[in-house]
């Protein structure tokens, strides 16, 4: 398995991809597999602040819940509307149409304590 | 990912399971498949077409002897004597105090022999149940726990009856609901029993656990025609929720009682002596203190196995089972609560994640097949 070169993850199976000062989040296609159907997803306010490894969310499949951890610490500033109606885009489309939220990041730093895709692949292996 | 999965059992279809991507979870002390694609394709399949379970972890005890009957009719509370041979009946084993020891089936398979299918998580209990009681009456009975020998499988759906018509020369016409018959499926000596766990037509195929393979491959080649997929535990969870069946270790447990869970009509209070008989009798009459209800969520959380329900801002109960419905796409759950806030219509809530959310009574099952 191969993972995005130009997203960071974390070990909670989330991912980040920079642009200037923001961050969007999503979960990976290995959390999405691993999580099966999912049939409801929890968003964050806009406006909230998120921290690092911190719980900001919520993702239900068929069978369990599962807590969404923030791979970075900010504010949010957008959340995927769509994902109320078709949770399923986060086992579909998981790097793309199925993103969770965007923040503004606080620490860019943080950004170094996450994996590149060679690393995660590793984690996940 | 790994858990300690090398100390768990495993079915005779194992292999086939790894071959076909299952996903395998820890369940009941073996290692089972949870789902092979998608639980919500899986259990759309079952009601739509046919699906095929591995239920080869499910216990069977064989009961046999001059007074299998007798010993049956006491250690149970429904009464298997007034089992015709090939008809069975569900029912469970209770405690004195009437608490659920395991729901299982019993099946008549003779005049004298009659076999007990009960959930693997409960096997232990039950056998240990049996052999005290056998003991304790002195009942002209042996008890023979076949599980480990005993595979199960299961094509479960509309199409299962066609599938296996196929593979057999029994008349499964004849092999009603709650009926079982011993006959030859695809070469493999089965019984074969038209009862499950999905609310739809289905069979279950119990056979010598050396033969499981070849029934699996069987089942699996014919059903290519009739849209089969094999299915897994969750899809067996959705759709016996759907079906309003209730699972031990959520709906039943050795606190719930049959009258609470509205299974009062499996009791036979008047066949005499048997377990629990006297506690049985006195929830009856009374009236049980609890009740076992259907709610549809009327907004958007889904409801799980835990969650408290309230009633006018007050914590009165709590969720059994619940899911998303994938046949009505529904939020739906069973629920226990106080015998006298049960009613069709009724408004309550399901705390979900610290916050309460709207929910209103409907009837059990929230999901009937249609028959012709």
């Amino acid at each position: 398995m191969s993972y995005p070169d130009d997203l960071r993850y974390s070990k909670e199976h989330e991912w980040v991809r920079v642009e200037d000062s923001r961050a969007t989040i999503g979960i990976t296609s290995f959390a999405a597999e691993e999580l099966g159907d999912i049939v409801f997803v929890e968003l964050p306010e806009i406006g909230a602040d998120v921290s690092q490894f911190a719980t900001f969310g919520v993702v239900e499949s068929v069978k369990a819940v599962s807590d969404l951890y923030a791979p970075v610490s900010g504010t949010v500033v957008e959340v995927n509307e769509a994902l109320r109606d078709a949770p399923e885009l986060m086992n579909s489309d998981p790097f793309g149409e199925g993103w969770i939220a965007r923040v503004e990041l606080s620490d860019r730093g943080e950004l170094d304590t996450l994996m590149d895709g060679e690393a995660y692949a590793a984690e996940t292996a | 990912m790994s858990d300690g999965a090398g100390t768990l059992l495993r079915t005779p279809l194992h292999e086939r399971h790894r071959e076909l991507g299952a996903k395998l979870v820890p369940f009941a002390g073996y290692e089972m498949p949870v789902q092979y694609t998608s639980i919500i394709e899986e259990h759309r399949t079952v009601r739509t077409a046919v699906g095929l379970f591995d239920l080869s972890h499910m216990g069977e005890i064989e009961v046999r002897g001059d007074e299998a009957v007798a010993f049956l009719r006491y250690a149970l509370v429904s009464d298997p004597g007034a089992l015709t041979i090939g008809q069975a009946q569900y029912s469970m084993a209770c405690q004195d105090d009437g608490g659920i020891i395991d729901d299982l089936i019993c099946y008549r398979l003779d005049d004298d022999r009659f076999w007990v299918v009960c959930n693997a998580s409960n096997r232990a209990a039950v056998m240990a149940q049996l052999q005290e009681l056998l003991a304790r009456g002195d009942f002209g009975a042996t008890i023979d726990d076949r599980s480990e020998r005993t595979a199960l499988v299961a094509p479960q759906g509309p199409n299962a009856a066609a599938l296996l018509a196929e593979l057999t020369d029994l008349d499964l016409d004849a092999i009603g609901n709650y009926r079982s018959a011993p006959g030859v499926v695809a070469g493999v000596d089965c019984l074969v029993a038209r009862t499950g766990y999905t609310g739809e037509d289905g069979f279950e195929l119990f056979c010598d656990a050396k033969r499981a393979v070849a029934v699996w491959r069987a089942v699996s080649d014919a059903g290519e025609r009739h849209g089969l997929r094999p299915c897994g535990l969750g899809a067996r969870d959705t759709l016996r929720l759907e079906a309003g069946m209730p699972l031990y270790g959520n709906e039943l447990t050795r606190d719930t009682n049959p009258f609470e869970v509205n299974l009062g009509r499996v009791v036979k209070l008047e066949k005499g002596e048997f377990v629990g008989r006297a506690a049985l009798q006195a929830i009856q009459r009374a009236g049980p203190a609890r009740k076992l209800i259907g709610l549809e969520m009327r907004e958007h959380a889904i409801p799980r196995a835990g969650y408290p329900v309230r009633a006018e801002g007050r914590e009165v109960g709590h969720v059994t089972s619940g899911t998303l419905s994938p046949t009505l796409g529904t939020k739906i759950a069973m629920a226990l609560v106080p015998a006298e806030l049960a009613g069709i219509g009724n408004a309550f809530e399901v705390v979900v994640r610290d916050r309460p959310y709207r929910a209103e009574q409907v009837k059990l099952p929230f999901y009937k097949r249609p028959r012709d």
